[in-house]
């Protein structure tokens, strides 16, 4: 029951929004600030009633919803560790990018709706417990972020908006395939029942296939190296609060989805491609990091830097272990919250200098010394300063994966070294350097809902870099329980 | 027996079609909208006298129409759909129009007819309800009489329409000789038993056949007249054709190839999967082009046809059991396609009330000027591609699922593949309405309440269908296990 208020509550915030009179379009933001905080409110609610030493999933709704001749469905929502820690980082930036979203002035209503639904979907997809339920919610997001980068955003944003649509679409319908055979192969769409299978399910296509479909269709999302070139057109063409939702919660669908479904219900298959997927992992990151230095626009080059970010996450899962689960699952929250923060900060320059060229810009700490701190701090997060959650993910993955893949391992550490070229460099040219007059008359950040945004994930940026437990203990148990089906 | 009282919703449908003129006649100068509301209401009543039909056991009137729950699915929509149809008409034809009797009068025949088509259980009867329909729409589609497109749309059908005729007359006639009878059983049981001698003469009337119900539903390569009929045709008219005629081939199609067709399947079911096959490709690429709303909506629909062919197929392939859940998800589906088309054309209608202009950059900025309209009609779209969420997501994944036999995995994968190929041009029409800025001069403007409200439901009913298809499919296959019950030669298959 709270699941479900949980998950539809922004739905119904979208369809509120939907039904306001057109002379109160400003209404509209206030209606998304008070849907998302009371998500937020109700998925902490949630955090501090889990029982951490349970197994399964807990809070778990399961009713009848189709039972149409194959098709056996549920309508079934429950959260584990994993899930749940997801949840809570949706519902913190869902809240933050319905903040930093008090700067759009043009089809207020129209906007707050999409973000609304897009956060029924995100939801959706990290609490579903039936696998046709999980792609329902799974496809949802697709038509509000094409209306979001298609609408409000800058630049190619049409072609960005379609470009990301059909990537989408190609991966989702390899997902479905994929899906699809392995339910009928098991007689079942219960995600419980699919990661608890004691023998193989006789499918039409070889299982292998299946793990290669429904990787395919996590790894466009995640996105791995080379499935992922629309990441940086749609982050550079999306409005602010979209690169946020887009690199903080939704590439952490396709984290979420290789480790529940990829490892979580073909262990055998994950077992025998572990390799490639290390390899694919070392891929992303370096080549994400090489190419991340090149870029010459912000928004671009953060979206670069995922990728490599992404990597890590990747390598994390490949070694198989719950150390490595754990890292990469650490990796998705810490992700989430740091280049959620990057983007803020730079979409809140670029709301002032209305360029994101980084040769044009330089001196800011000057201009807007807050904005140029906050950047900074997400910086230093970004490329693994102790003592923020970054440097806790890293190092955890690279401790998982060292006994399995040492090379692998060394190469990661390499594309460390390169984020922290990339990111010290971006400071450089952007913060400090000498002032640029032409941008003297701007002002540094100054609305309530600025501070209040980057305050608060700074914050939770150092919570969990200090204090690594409050969500390691969390998502352990979870994950153990998938690693303890992996073959040796 | 005659038991003349199975057919009371027919009778509310004959008999208000008779008095509407009778009540244009007393009355010339009663607003022609009233007539439209007045038409409404009494399909409501025809809704209600064919509901009460449900559930009772089948009752045969002289052994050549059957009321058992496929009857009344199809009464029920047919119902529903004249419902739709009259109130989309009511302003457009008040506009237009000084005499709209004999308009809502043959809307009402032709929805008798496709209630009959359904009920048919012989193949002359068959002929004739398929007649009754075909002739009500031939006068519909060429109402505007001074409209020259409107002319040649009528023409068109007309002359196409007799020629799809005499080629399914040939093709009874042909089945008659083979046969030496008409009756759906009769039919059946003598399929079963022919010597393999009149093979030839049994895949021509096969052929033709399928030729002339092929023009009916529109599929590839007998559908040349349905993008000049849609687009000729007054706006609500286009709406009927695409969802009536559709539904009502289909019904007739399905009694037809299950209760009589079914123990000769392999003279047929190949013929079926390439038609399928091909009006499933042609339709939606021919899609691509299009500019014009209705034509693009016409095409479209030939893509839809080809879906519904593809269960069509599975009947000839599998055994009894198969084919009942082949035919349960194709009537899931039929239906709800029929929802999300007319919710497309609710919101299209009052659209087009206002602009007057049917092509697809007609439609730019509508997400500006009326948010609401342009959110329906993105749904509908979304739900003919088979987007998540909307009905044809479910329905298009249940009706497949029950086709995929082994013989038949090329054609799913085929309608799969171009499923993802049609999302592109919904697309493009999505993109005039959101993306673009409206024309100079266009303002917000308000939608009449009846077609505010007929969209809204419909709206409402392709995301129900989709997220909950529970209580259609339960529906569905109730009439569909009537098609299964009552066949005096259940899958008997002929002995090769």
């Amino acid at each position: 029951m709270e699941l479900t208020v949980l998950v539809f509550l922004p739905a119904a915030a979208a369809v509120a929004i939907g039904l306001l009179p057109s002379s109160r379009e400003r209404w509209a933001r206030y209606v998304a600030l008070g849907a998302s905080l009371a998500t937020l409110a109700l998925s902490l609610w949630l955090f501090a009633r889990f029982d951490r030493n349970a197994e399964g999933f807990q809070f778990v709704v399961d009713e009848r919803w189709i039972d149409v001749g194959a098709f056996d469905l549920r309508y079934a929502l429950g959260v584990d560790g994993l899930s749940l820690a997801l949840v809570v980082l949706t519902t913190v930036l869902t809240t933050a990018a319905v903040l930093v979203s008090f700067s759009i002035d043009h089809r207020e209503r129209l906007y707050y709706a999409c973000l609304m639904v897009l956060a029924t979907s995100v939801l959706g997809v990290f609490t579903a417990l039936d696998a046709l339920l999980f792609f329902l919610f799974w496809e949802l997001e697709l038509a509000p972020m094409y209306l979001l980068i298609a609408i409000w955003g800058s630049g190619r944003r049409e072609y960005s908006a379609t470009k990301f649509v059909l990537y989408t679409i190609a991966g989702s319908a390899f997902m479905l395939l994929g899906i699809l055979v392995l339910a009928f192969g098991a007689e079942t769409f219960d995600i419980r029942a699919l990661t608890a299978l004691t023998e193989e399910p006789d499918t039409i296509v070889p299982l292998r296939w299946v793990f290669l479909f429904l990787l395919i269709g996590f790894a466009v999302k995640l996105p791995v190296v080379p499935l992922h070139t629309w990441l940086p057109d749609a982050h550079s063409d999306a409005p602010t609060a979209v690169s946020v939702m887009l690199a903080g919660v939704l590439l952490k669908m396709g984290g979420y989805g290789i480790i529940r479904f990829c490892m979580g219900m073909l262990p055998e298959q994950a077992h025998d491609y572990a390799v490639w997927l290390a390899a694919l992992a070392v891929v992303s990151i370096l080549y994400g990091a090489f190419v991340t230095l090149r870029q010459t626009d912000m928004k671009r080059l953060i979206a670069y830097s995922s990728v490599s970010h992404m990597g890590v996450v990747l390598l994390g899962v490949s070694a198989l272990g719950t150390t490595g689960l754990l890292g990469a699952s650490y990796q998705m929250l810490a992700h989430g919250l740091i280049t959620g923060m990057l983007f803020v900060m730079v979409g809140l320059m670029y709301d002032r200098t209305h360029t994101r060229e980084i040769a044009r810009l330089g001196g800011l700490a000057r201009q807007m010394p807050l904005i140029a701190t906050g950047l900074v701090f997400a910086g230093m997060a970004s490329l693994g300063l102790p003592a923020l959650a970054g440097f806790i993910a890293e190092v955890t993955v690279f401790l998982g994966t060292f006994q399995r893949y040492e090379a692998a391992v060394l190469a990661a550490i390499f594309g460390v070294v390169l984020s922290a070229g990339y990111i010290l460099w971006l400071l450089q040219r952007v913060v400090f350097g000498p002032v640029r007059h032409e941008w003297d008359a701007l002002t540094d950040q100054r609305h309530w809902w600025e501070h209040a945004v980057t305050a608060g994930l700074a914050a939770a940026i150092i919570l969990l870099g200090v204090y690594p437990s409050l969500l390691m203990d969390l998502m352990e148990p979870a994950l153990a329980a998938i690693v303890e089906r992996l073959p040796a | 027996m005659r038991d003349y009282s199975l057919f009371v919703p027919e009778y509310i449908a004959a008999g208000a079609a008779i008095a509407i003129v009778a009540i244009e006649l007393i009355w010339p100068r009663l607003r022609k909208d009233v007539l439209a509301y007045l038409m409404a209401a009494v399909s409501l009543g025809w809704l209600a006298a064919s509901l009460a039909y449900l559930g009772r056991d089948p009752k045969e009137f002289m052994g050549v129409l059957v009321v058992d729950d496929f009857t009344t699915y199809f009464r029920a929509l047919a119902a529903g759909i004249v419902f739709v149809t009259c109130l989309l008409s009511a302003q457009y034809l008040r506009r237009r129009t000084r005499e709209a009797s004999e308009y809502y009068g043959l809307l009402l025949t032709a929805g008798a007819g496709m209630s009959l088509m359904a009920a048919a259980r012989e193949l002359l009867t068959a002929y004739l309800a398929l007649e009754l329909l075909s002739f009500s729409l031939y006068i519909l589609v060429g109402f505007f009489r001074r409209d020259l497109k409107s002319n040649e749309a009528s023409l068109k059908y007309v002359l196409l329409g007799g020629f799809a005729s005499a080629m399914l007359l040939y093709g009874i006639s042909l089945l008659y000789g083979l046969t030496g009878n008409t009756t759906y059983d009769a039919v059946a049981e003598a399929l079963a038993n022919r010597s393999g001698d009149t093979d030839v003469a049994a895949i021509a009337a096969f052929v033709l056949i399928i030729a002339g119900l092929g023009f009916k539903v529109s599929a590839v390569p007998f559908h040349t007249w349905a993008p000049d009929a849609y687009t000729g045709a007054p706006v609500p008219i286009t709406a009927f054709l695409s969802t009536a005629s559709k539904a009502a081939g289909f019904a007739l199609i399905l009694r037809l190839f299950t209760n009589a067709f079914h123990t000769d399947p392999e003279e047929w079911r190949w013929l079926v999967a390439v038609v399928a096959a091909l009006t499933i490709v042609f339709g939606n690429l021919v899609a691509i082009q299009q500019t014009n709303f209705r034509r693009l909506i016409a095409y479209s629909s030939i893509g839809q046809v080809g879906y519904m062919l593809v269960p069509v197929a599975a009947l000839g392939y599998g055994d009894g059991e198969i084919a009942h859940a082949a035919t349960a998800a194709l009537l899931l589906h039929l239906t709800g396609y029929i929802i999300s088309t007319l919710a497309a054309f609710s919101a299209f209608q009052a659209a087009y009330d206002r602009t007057g202009d049917d092509t697809i950059p007609g439609l730019r900025g509508l997400a500006e000027t009326q948010p609401f309209l342009a959110m329906v009609i993105t749904i509908s779209l979304f739900s003919f591609a088979g987007l998540p969420v909307f009905a044809g997501f479910a329905t298009k994944l249940f009706m497949f699922q029950a086709s995929a036999l082994p013989e038949l995995m090329w054609l799913v994968g085929i309608a799969v593949a171009a499923s993802f190929v049609s999302l592109y041009y919904y697309l493009m029409v999505m993109r005039q309405m959101y993306l673009f800025d409206p024309p100079e001069g266009a303002s917000r403007f308000r939608v009449t309440p009846a077609l505010w409200a007929a969209a809204a439901a419909l709206m409402l009913g392709t995301i129900f269908v989709g997220a909950y298809p529970q209580p259609l499919f339960d529906a569905a296959d109730g009439a569909a296990s009537a098609l299964f019950q009552e066949g005096a030669a259940p899958h008997q298959v002929r002995e090769r």
